[in-house]
């Protein structure tokens, strides 16, 4: 009789996701791939096809003009291990529009996201929240008698720094950019730049 | 950059062949297509070194090398620059203007099927058989959804095939217009890449694209949408157009590296039970494949695409491994301490539970597509590279090795001997019953190995597998990864196309054959020598099998007869042939198989044999799905209860 292999269960998207979890025994962890492809309509299309068509989930995705004419570059973000996202990277080179594929993952790069987050605040806290907001290094753009909207770029711990802060205030709604991601030449991994650690 | 070296044969045979005098009866060509059998399809843009020139009005196309004609003509004029000799088109709206632009090709012929999923098989058909792309045509909407079947089962079995849809005019897509289907998006994931041409001048390079695609590296169905407003649209082609495919040819596979088959060597040289485990990437390897076991004395044993890839006669022969292979055959992989697998994809039906396939061996894997490698099980050594080139270096190294090489596996031969008298294929038999592995014996005496047999998909299938000795490559053409029921009669007739005046025998059940039936008014029409083998059991045999070992035999929706009139065969395939004006006879009796299949194969043209089998016949040996070697069935059939 066939058996079915218990799924892995997804992530859900939320804070806290793609914070590299060291330690974890089966090295299941958000890799985040950079995916250099010809721009014509319909190869987003074509690129997250293979992600579902082979049964991986996408965290994030963000694309746009690469350096080169009539290209893209594609950032996703996939959880996996280092062995099904090197399987995932063999099937992406099997389509014809892709240039080159990098896991970004165990090597040096930057990553920045945008997020704008809107925070259900009346005329007396709002003083709090602007502090909050000048401290974590995000910009005020709008304000209304019942909120205030902040907006942050940053890496994905600023995201989860500033959430988190301000989560008991009460968020109204958060949007979020896809990670972008580019490898770091000098070699330097800020991450281990860092005083403290964020625990989970 | 080409992967074969039959890049120059190809533009030769294209600048060679002039436009030949239409006849008035479209009768299938012989003498012509003969002599290009062989050779695999190669574009002139492939090697730019021999442009075509374009050629002078005639009176069929009568327009100069620089005068606009329409987008149709262009698409025709393109295939038969890509060496396209026959195709398979179906006729509808928005294909229309490229049958209307075939009648105007001198040299192309086309192949009337009756459901466009019969033509795309037939065009898989064709390819399997021959080595070269299989074209087919379809109108857009439901014609276009037709073809899925068929490029699902073209991209899991690795076979060249172009699929040429129409599609509603540019300024209508994306309004649900009439038999308006986006099949471009529908197809992504079942074929290798598709195109939708949104320009009129993008068609010759497209199509250069589409047969290169298709025929290179890893090779596999493309699929070119064109909208009815191209197809109309008049316009002066630019033939040598490049084409662009930077990131893919960059990618080809390069010759393997003599480093590492010099490796391959060594550890052929330290084993003790080596095993070759060839699949349907050798087809085009068989000489190199015969010559390296000639010069090592490997056994081989083959997967179900990979049959007659080496003759399975030969002693050396394990005949095929997996959950319906010879015990032998799963022995030796069980017990090899050496698995040279080439051309292989190490699929489920193979492995089993994956863990326990060869678990004892150094893995060697030869793919010619990287992503295959590694994917279902880690190998030890590994080349990606074309196994025709890497069985040519290796072949190379052993004639050339001073002092020669010899292998000595006597012993493991005598092991392997010992379970091939313990453990043969064999079947009980009953009375007067026809045993359906028995009608396969017959014919496989009668028609001494040579005809090319291609069937549908089910316990019929895995009996002529295992039955019928194949001796060359492309000679066994089988619906494999996907596993699609119908394939057989279309298959054949595209195979008969491919090798004018060769018997092609379709060993079908009755289920497989009443899928694409309608196919038997092509074969009589166009006279092809197709013979009809059916298996009838008036079950879905395989999956009463499967009811009887694992279901405790309760019967879900599996009878395909008539519960009213058990006793009757139904339907009767006798009296539907001789609707399509097919002789055809039914067999009930053994005594009769013998003189009824000498009968079939000599009688020339269409030929339908109905040939009535006991349903409680079991196909055996079987592994359990995700078992191991160890969980081997050996006997049992339906008449006892589990």
């Amino acid at each position: 009789m066939e058996s079915y292999e218990r799924l892995s269960t997804n992530q859900i998207l939320d804070a806290h996701w793609g914070v590299m979890t060291d330690g974890d025994p089966t090295g299941f962890c958000s890799h985040t791939l950079s995916i250099l492809v010809n721009d014509f309509p319909g190869v987003l299309n074509v690129v997250t096809g293979v992600f579902s068509r082979r049964g991986y989930n996408i965290q994030s995705l963000a694309v746009g003009p690469a350096e080169k004419q009539s290209t893209s570059r594609s950032t996703i973000v996939v959880p996996g291990t280092d062995e099904s996202i090197a399987k995932l990277v063999h099937q992406l080179y099997k389509l014809i529009d892709v240039h080159e594929v990098h896991d970004l993952t165990h090597l040096p790069f930057a990553a920045r996201e945008l997020m704008i987050i809107k925070v259900a605040v009346n005329a007396t806290a709002r003083r709090d929240i602007l502090d909050i907001a000048r401290i974590m290094g995000a910009q005020p753009v709008d304000v209304s008698d019942h909120t205030v909207t902040l907006q942050l770029t940053g890496d994905i711990d600023k995201m989860v720094r500033l959430q988190r802060t301000l989560e008991h205030y009460g968020i109204c709604e958060v949007a979020r950019t896809g990670r972008i991601a580019l490898l770091r030449e000098s070699g330097v991994d800020s991450k281990y730049l860092r005083g403290f650690s964020i625990p989970l | 950059m080409a992967t074969t070296p039959t890049t120059a044969a190809g533009t030769a045979a294209l600048t060679g062949a002039t436009p030949k005098a239409r006849h008035a009866a479209a009768l299938p060509r012989h003498v012509a297509a003969a002599g290009r059998r062989a050779d695999s399809v190669r574009c002139s843009a492939v090697s730019p070194a021999a442009p075509t020139p374009a050629p002078p009005a005639t009176p069929l196309r009568p327009w100069g090398p620089s005068e606009p004609r329409k987008g149709a003509d262009i698409l025709v004029e393109s295939l038969e620059r890509c060496g396209v000799s026959d195709l398979f088109a179906y006729p509808g709206g928005a294909s229309m203007e490229i049958h209307q632009a075939l009648t105007r090709s001198p040299t192309i012929t086309n192949h009337l099927f009756r459901h466009e999923q019969g033509e795309a098989f037939a065009a898989s058909g064709y390819a399997r058989a021959s080595g070269r792309v299989g074209v087919c045509v379809a109108t857009s909407g439901p014609g276009a959804t037709n073809l899925v079947s068929a490029l699902a089962d073209a991209l899991l079995d690795s076979v060249p095939m172009v699929a040429i849809t129409g599609q509603v005019p540019r300024r209508m897509i994306g309004t649900d217009a009439f038999q308006e289907t986006p099949i471009v998006e529908v197809t992504r994931s079942i074929t290798k890449h598709n195109y939708l041409v949104l320009d009129v001048d993008d068609i010759p390079r497209v199509v250069q694209e589409a047969f290169f695609l298709a025929s290179s590296g890893r090779p596999g169905p493309v699929l070119v949408d064109i909208p009815k407003d191209i197809q109309q649209q008049m316009a002066v082609p630019i033939w040598d157009t490049p084409m662009s495919l930077p990131g893919y040819i960059a990618r080809l596979p390069k010759p393997p590296a003599t480093e590492l088959l010099e490796q391959v060597l060594r550890l052929v040289g330290e084993s003790r039970r080596p095993v070759l485990y060839v699949g349907g990437g050798c087809a085009a390897s068989g000489e190199e494949l015969r010559r390296f076991v000639e010069l090592t004395g490997i056994p081989v044993t083959t997967t179900l695409m990979g049959l007659g890839n080496f003759p399975s006669d030969d002693p050396l022969s394990l005949r095929m491994l997996g959950m319906h292979g010879t015990v032998y055959a799963n022995y030796a992989v069980d017990k090899a301490d050496l698995l040279l697998a080439f051309g292989v994809r190490f699929d489920d039906r193979v492995t089993g539970k994956i863990e326990a396939f060869a678990s004892r061996s150094k893995i060697v894997h030869i793919d010619i597509d990287p992503a295959e490698i590694g994917k279902n099980k880690q190998p030890h050594v590994s080349i990606c590279a074309d196994v025709k080139l890497a069985l040519q270096g290796m072949n190379a190294l052993l004639q050339g090795s001073t002092p020669k090489k010899t292998f000595d596996f006597g012993s493991w031969h005598n092991e392997l001997d010992q379970q091939k008298k313990e453990f043969p294929l064999g079947y009980k038999t009953f009375d007067e019953e026809i045993q359906p592995q028995y009608a396969i014996q017959v014919l496989d005496e009668l028609t001494k190995g040579e005809a090319i047999i291609a069937t549908g998909v089910g316990q019929h299938q895995m009996w002529a597998a295992q039955y019928y000795t194949y001796k060359r490559p492309r000679q066994w053409l089988s619906s494999a990864g996907l596993g699609a029921m119908g394939f057989g009669l279309p298959a054949a007739a595209g195979a008969a196309v491919a090798n004018p005046g060769v018997t092609v025998v379709d060993i079908d059940g009755d289920g497989s054959f009443l899928m694409n039936i309608q196919e038997l008014a092509m074969i009589r029409i166009e006279n092809l020598p197709v013979k009809v083998l059916v298996l009838n059991n008036q079950h879905l045999g395989m999956v009463v099998q499967w009811e009887d070992r694992f279901y405790k035999a309760n019967r879900a929706h599996t009878y395909l007869g008539n519960p009213e009139n058990e006793n009757e065969i139904y339907p009767d395939f006798v009296t539907i042939a001789k609707g399509f004006n097919i002789p055809a006879v039914r067999v009930t009796k053994k005594s009769d198989v013998h003189a009824a299949i000498k009968k079939m194969l000599e009688t020339p043209g269409p030929y339908l044999l109905d040939v009535i089998v006991p349903h409680q016949e079991h196909v055996l040996p079987m592994i359990p799905s995700g078992g191991a070697f160890k969980d081997m069935i050996l006997d049992g059939d339906g008449r006892t209860v589990y």
